[in-house]
């Protein structure tokens, strides 16, 4: 008899245990490291160096993180996840956050229970062909065999517009970037389709770039952007406003060289409070006053982040274009530091 | 003289249950399952409670929501608008195409090499050994990455077959293209053709060419098999049996191919268009590369479950046969393999469960198994993992314990009965 009381107690205790979750910013100061889901691998995006250094344009956000938390850039567990198990990976807790080219959808805010905390690429799905088949048009296409990753958005918008054209394909699954870049390249399929800028990143990889051409058509709006569970809003907050940081950096024109300089006081109230130096942003978010300092001086602002990475002046050459600041004719933009 | 008493009847005490052995192994066997069943409903309730934490319920609406996602291999009529029960369904039947190959496949080679093993030719034994250990000691994740990288590296584009002077050509008669998407063969088309018939409320739609084809060689069959009933009838009452095998071949054959030339029989080729071939029927390089790997795996098993078998069987069964003078293949086919086909049909039955189970690796060929599709596409897009996994291991128990019931029925068909 008692020891079912007490078994029964047991019970409660574990169940309230079971429930009860700690704040994502405790965990992650406690554990010394933030774990960052990234892509499997996807040049200039997330991949690993010659050296096994994770690098890219979206590791790049977690190293920002990392540093405005943290105060470590490399205080980072790189967690390669592949488009299928990503959302799970999140929900479950084994990363604190995502930073890996995920589209920004209402099913995904809603259903889903993710919190997109922004944008940091506005890109747009198209289609890589073969030179040498005289493709010139998306809506050429009819017929074609073309690789897809599973578990994406691309997957659903590629049905959406074969049906809206009238005009048939037939998918071939792939799991990640590399499996899609074998099939394509051994012919197992026609067509590459995903988001524009992995496309100019994988064909950058390619032994013969030339002999492949991305098709004008862009068939959906994919907003990419890091990403936090649902119901954590102070780590929402921390993550989004890193990533404000970042943009509002380029915006003032601080950069990794010139914060430690401007952190000594400018005559700008707005770098100032970006920085620290003045106003209390920093402790209203649960981090110290240098947390955005941190963050740019880790890659750079988001200027530096993208010319180092994607930039023109990389293999992978994507221009700026909506990816601009809005004051250079951008949707690349910024609420307030106040 | 001695006056016999009864025992003095102890009343029953609530200490009894701890101490006297008569009722110990009771009570421990009681709390260890109420013990268990509060763990099981701790379990179950600790899901609840996290899920709704997360404001995500348990239900099952959203198989009835459209998927939005295209499958290529699909037995059933599917679009991208039909609901992800119907993809699910759509990955079930790909899932049991699979197996159900997989298993004739891996019997027949399976049993094949297993013979070879036993054989008294050095080479031959020696060779279907090395088949057998390297198969079945590499893990079969690789065996099918190696199976889909050879099948797509190694044979022909579909690009490559035109143009004046190809680079690869079709083969049998110009009729069958072995790509490395696929394999492109001729399909059967009907002229006069019956039309779709609509079944299990428009669920299901069946071809009426094949249901009158298939029924009029049903019929065919159970007529041949009358007529060698009367014929062994005959023998038995004259000691003549009568030759009918040309009127029973004639019964089988003949009235299908009526049918189907009143329906307007033909064959429709492959045609090469701008991207690929068209028309015809194609075998996916998904479905051929891992069939294969299935295959080849779960034959190594098989072979060594036969070999055993074979060994089981007594000596003497074979040395009285030949001192009959039955040749050594009509020994083994009549004598030693019906009778160890009751040591090997148990093990065969796991085989078969393994090989079912080890279909959802599938989604590495690309092959939209119900893994792919309800456990892969389905789950990411709807974000219902525990329904959508739930729901995945309940199929693949229905489709193992169909499969040994099966097997269960046959193995107490074929089983030694001691009278």
């Amino acid at each position: 008899m008692k020891k079912t009381v007490f078994l029964g107690a047991l019970t409660v205790a574990g169940l309230v245990a079971g429930a009860a979750a700690a704040s994502t910013l405790d965990d992650v100061k406690a554990r010394g490291k933030l774990n960052c889901g990234v892509s499997t691998g996807l040049v200039g995006f997330a991949s690993p160096d010659a050296n096994g250094r994770w690098e890219g344009y979206d590791v790049a956000v977690c190293r920002a993180v990392a540093a405005a938390v943290l105060g470590d850039k490399d205080a980072v567990e790189f967690v390669p996840l592949s488009s299928k198990t990503r959302f799970t990976a999140l929900n479950s807790g084994e990363v604190d956050m995502l930073a890996r080219n995920t589209t920004w959808t209402l099913s995904r805010d809603v259903d889903l229970k993710m919190e997109f905390v922004g944008v940091n690429y506005y890109d747009g799905q198209g289609f890589m062909v073969p030179k040498s088949l005289g493709v010139t048009s998306a809506k050429d296409l009819d017929g074609a065999t073309i690789c897809v990753q599973v578990g994406t958005t691309t997957e659903l918008n590629l049905a959406d517009y074969f049906r809206a054209n009238n005009i048939s394909y037939e998918p071939v699954p792939v799991e990640n970037n590399a499996e899609s870049q074998q099939q394509y390249l051994s012919g197992a399929c026609d067509t590459l389709t995903t988001d524009r800028s992995a496309l100019a990143a994988t064909r950058a990889a390619f032994e013969k770039p030339d002999d492949h051409v991305v098709l004008p058509e862009i068939v959906s709006k994919e907003p990419l952007g890091p990403l936090v569970r649902h119901g954590d809003n102070a780590w929402g907050d921390i993550v989004r406003w890193t990533l404000n940081a970042l943009i509002s950096a380029e915006e003032f024109g601080i950069t990794a060289a010139n914060a430690d300089e401007l952190a000594k006081g400018t005559g700008n109230p707005e770098i100032n409070r970006i920085l620290g130096t003045e106003g209390t942003l920093g402790e209203m978010l649960g981090l110290d006053a240098g947390w955005a300092k941190a963050a740019i001086k880790a890659s750079g602002n988001f200027g530096e982040i993208f010319e180092a990475n994607v930039g023109e002046s990389t293999p992978i050459g994507l221009s700026r274009g909506l990816n601009a600041l809005w004051t250079d004719g951008g949707l690349i933009y910024s609420p307030p530091f106040r | 003289m001695t006056t016999m008493t009864d025992p003095p009847k102890a009343s029953f005490r609530l200490s009894m249950l701890l101490y006297d052995t008569r009722y110990r192994s009771i009570t421990i066997q009681v709390i260890a399952m109420i013990a268990l069943m509060l763990g099981a409903l701790w379990l179950i309730n600790n899901v609840r409670v996290n899920l709704a934490l997360a404001g995500k319920p348990f239900e099952f609406g959203f198989l009835f929501e459209s998927s939005g996602y295209e499958i290529n291999q699909k037995l059933i009529e599917y679009s991208s608008q039909s609901t992800h029960l119907r993809a699910a369904a759509v990955g079930l039947l790909n899932t049991l195409l699979v197996a159900t190959l997989g298993c004739i496949a891996a019997t027949f080679l399976g049993v094949f090499v297993g013979v070879l093993r036993l054989s008294k030719n050095w080479v031959v034994s020696r060779l279907a050994a090395v088949y057998v250990e390297t198969f079945r000691n590499v893990p079969l994740l690789l065996w099918i990455s190696l199976s889909v990288v050879a099948y797509s590296h190694t044979l022909p584009e579909p690009r490559e077959f035109r143009g004046d002077n190809p680079a690869a050509t079709m083969s049998i008669f110009d009729s069958v293209a072995v790509t490395n998407r696929g394999v492109y063969a001729p399909e059967a088309l009907f002229e006069n053709s019956l039309g779709k018939a609509s079944v299990l409320w428009d669920s299901l739609n069946i071809h009426l060419d094949w249901v009158a084809i298939l029924s009029v060689l049903v019929s065919g069959l159970i007529v041949s098999s009358l007529i060698a009933r009367r014929a062994t009838n005959i023998q038995n009452a004259t000691g003549v049996r009568p030759s009918t095998w040309h009127i029973r071949m004639a019964v089988v054959i003949i009235p299908p191919v009526i049918v189907a030339l009143i329906l307007g029989f033909h064959l429709g080729y492959p045609e090469m268009t701008r991207f690929s071939f068209k028309g015809g029927m194609l075998i996916r390089g998904s479905l051929i590369a891992l069939w294969l790997a299935l295959t080849l795996y779960t034959a190594a098993f098989i072979a060594e479950i036969v070999r055993a078998g074979i060994m089981a069987i007594s000596k003497g069964q074979s040395e009285a046969a030949g001192a009959l003078g039955i040749r050594p293949g009509k020994i083994m086919s009549l004598i030693v393999l019906p009778q160890a086909m009751r040591v090997i049909v148990p093990p065969l039955i796991s085989q078969y469960l393994n090989l079912t189970k080890n279909s959802s690796l599938a989604v590495i060929a690309g092959y939209m198994d119900i893994t792919s599709t309800l456990g892969g596409v389905t789950m990411n897009q709807t974000g219902r993992e525990l329904e959508s996994i739930l729901l995945l291991m309940l199929c693949y128990l229905a489709i193992s314990l169909s499969i040994s019931s099966v097997m269960n029925f046959y193995n107490e068909r074929t089983k030694l009965r001691e009278r």
